[in-house]
């Protein structure tokens, strides 16, 4: 009885001091649903990457010459490294547009934590730039030979690497938001940070090529996304600030 | 214990607030307060530091030196963020999306004043007919309306506004003031940035004046 008077007392507490504005949840939503349709406005833009990773990988075959065990042993890496590139372009305007129109100052302002809108925009971004991509994989799989029991393993590699490398990417965006031709600057502070987990996923999918245990490396891949999903946008909230008061 | 701010304290206050950027002082150390119901309009010419002094205000810069107070506490994010409105010469809202969908976003984050939906606050400055166009098919003025329409959507008490008279036809700096008045009415305040070559319509407005 105590404890549930004590509670209503706090809710109404907290009511009270956060009497403006609307719940975490809500403006999540609220964020993630702009960006969506944001997304779809613009989704010419977003149709490159995909286009980009599917003429690099049609045109390996031709560079190679047609030895299909050649491009079996390879189709793993290659693939991966088709999509961390093709990732790459997208993360350097994850904040410039909200910068330049102002829409970040709103961010600062609003009575959510500054840290959670920013996973959100990780995630609408992961969504709609990266999703695509690991989604067509099956296809470049199958123009690259490559053995279809790695498949699903390259699928989960990607499920848990692509939003690493993303949420990393949006620290250095936010970074790097202020500054101009930011796109340069971006990849080369990314590269150092993508080299281990790029490792870690190409080391599933030879592992899975060569009939032997994976588990490992996938382990220690997700180990590091939970890691960065707490600590990633709170570093990223920063930078935010920073981009702002600049 | 609830802690209810005592009815006597001003809204917003600031003592000795003082800001500098690379140790060249860009103004103050200033003393004022903006109570429930008043207009304060900051006055300066070009680079006096009206929008530095608005964005230390807002939250978005720390104060160099001196105390900022928010309902007679110092504030800080959780007292402050969602009760002060900030319109800036960037309005916050994107180009592609339409009127109704920036502000849906914004209402998303800041809330909604009761009754005001984004359709009646488009009405009410005069561009309800725009609603569902791209903004960036809008003109200037058009847009600052559309940020306006904001003010109205969004419940935060305080405004800050820096130059809200930019862009605006002899319409539209009316509709400003009419609408600044009547925030201050609803026990509201604002504070307002000019170049001073406007008409403010609030004879009685304390004023600030910044040196460059």
């Amino acid at each position: 009885m105590a404890s549930t008077a004590q509670s209503m007392h706090d809710d109404r507490v907290a009511r009270g001091r956060r009497s403006s504005g609307t719940s975490a949840s809500a403006a999540c939503i609220a964020l993630l649903r702009r960006d969506l349709v944001l997304a779809w406005r613009r989704r010419g833009e977003l149709f490159l990457p995909l286009l980009y990773a599917v003429i690099v990988a049609a045109l390996f075959p031709f560079a190679l010459g047609p030895d299909p065990e050649l491009l079996a042993r390879i189709a793993g890496g290659v693939l991966l490294v088709i999509v961390v590139l093709a990732m790459l372009p997208a993360l350097e305007s994850m904040f410039r547009v909200d910068l330049e129109d102002g829409t970040l100052e709103q961010w600062l302002l609003a009575p959510q934590p500054l840290a959670l809108l920013a996973l959100t925009r990780v995630i609408a971004h992961w969504l709609t730039t990266v999703l695509p991509l690991v989604v067509v994989m099956p296809l470049l799989g199958a123009l690259l030979n490559l053995p279809v029991k790695v498949l699903p393993v390259l699928i989960v590699a990607l499920l848990l690497a692509t939003p690493l490398l993303v949420l990393l990417g949006s620290v250095l965006s936010a970074l790097a938001a202020g500054a101009r031709r930011s796109g340069i600057l971006l990849a080369l502070m990314l590269l150092p940070l993508a080299v281990p987990v790029v490792i870690f996923a190409a080391g599933a999918i030879a592992a899975a090529q060569a009939g032997m245990p994976f588990i490992a490396p996938l382990t220690w891949l997700a180990a590091a996304l939970i890691l960065a999903i707490v600590l990633a946008p709170l570093a990223c909230a920063a930078a935010l600030r920073i981009a702002v008061e600049s | 214990m609830d802690t209810f701010p005592a009815p006597a304290a001003p809204l917003l206050s600031a003592h000795r607030l003082a800001f500098s950027r690379n140790d060249e002082p860009v103004f103050g150390p200033l003393d004022f307060s903006l109570g429930s119901g008043e207009t304060v309009l900051v006055e300066g010419d070009n680079g006096s530091g009206k929008t530095t002094l608005l964005r230390v205000l807002a939250g978005m810069l720390p104060p160099g030196a001196g105390e900022i107070r928010f309902n007679g506490q110092p504030a800080s994010r959780d007292n402050r963020n969602g009760h002060v409105l900030w319109l800036g010469h960037r309005t916050g809202m994107n180009d592609s999306l339409s009127a109704r969908e920036n502000l849906g976003f914004l209402a998303g984050l800041y809330g909604t004043r009761s009754g005001m939906t984004a359709a009646t606050s488009m009405e009410r400055v005069g561009i309800g007919a725009w609603i569902d166009e791209p903004l960036r098919t809008l003109s200037a003025g058009q847009k600052k309306r559309v940020g306006l329409a904001r003010l109205l959507l969004s419940p935060g008490e305080v405004w800050l506004l820096d130059e809200p008279y930019a862009n605006l036809d002899r319409h539209g700096i009316d509709l400003v003031n009419a609408l600044i008045a009547e925030h201050c009415a609803g026990g509201g305040a604002a504070l307002v940035t000019s170049h001073g070559a406007v008409r403010f319509a609030d004879t009685r407005a304390r004023h600030i004046r910044l040196a460059a």
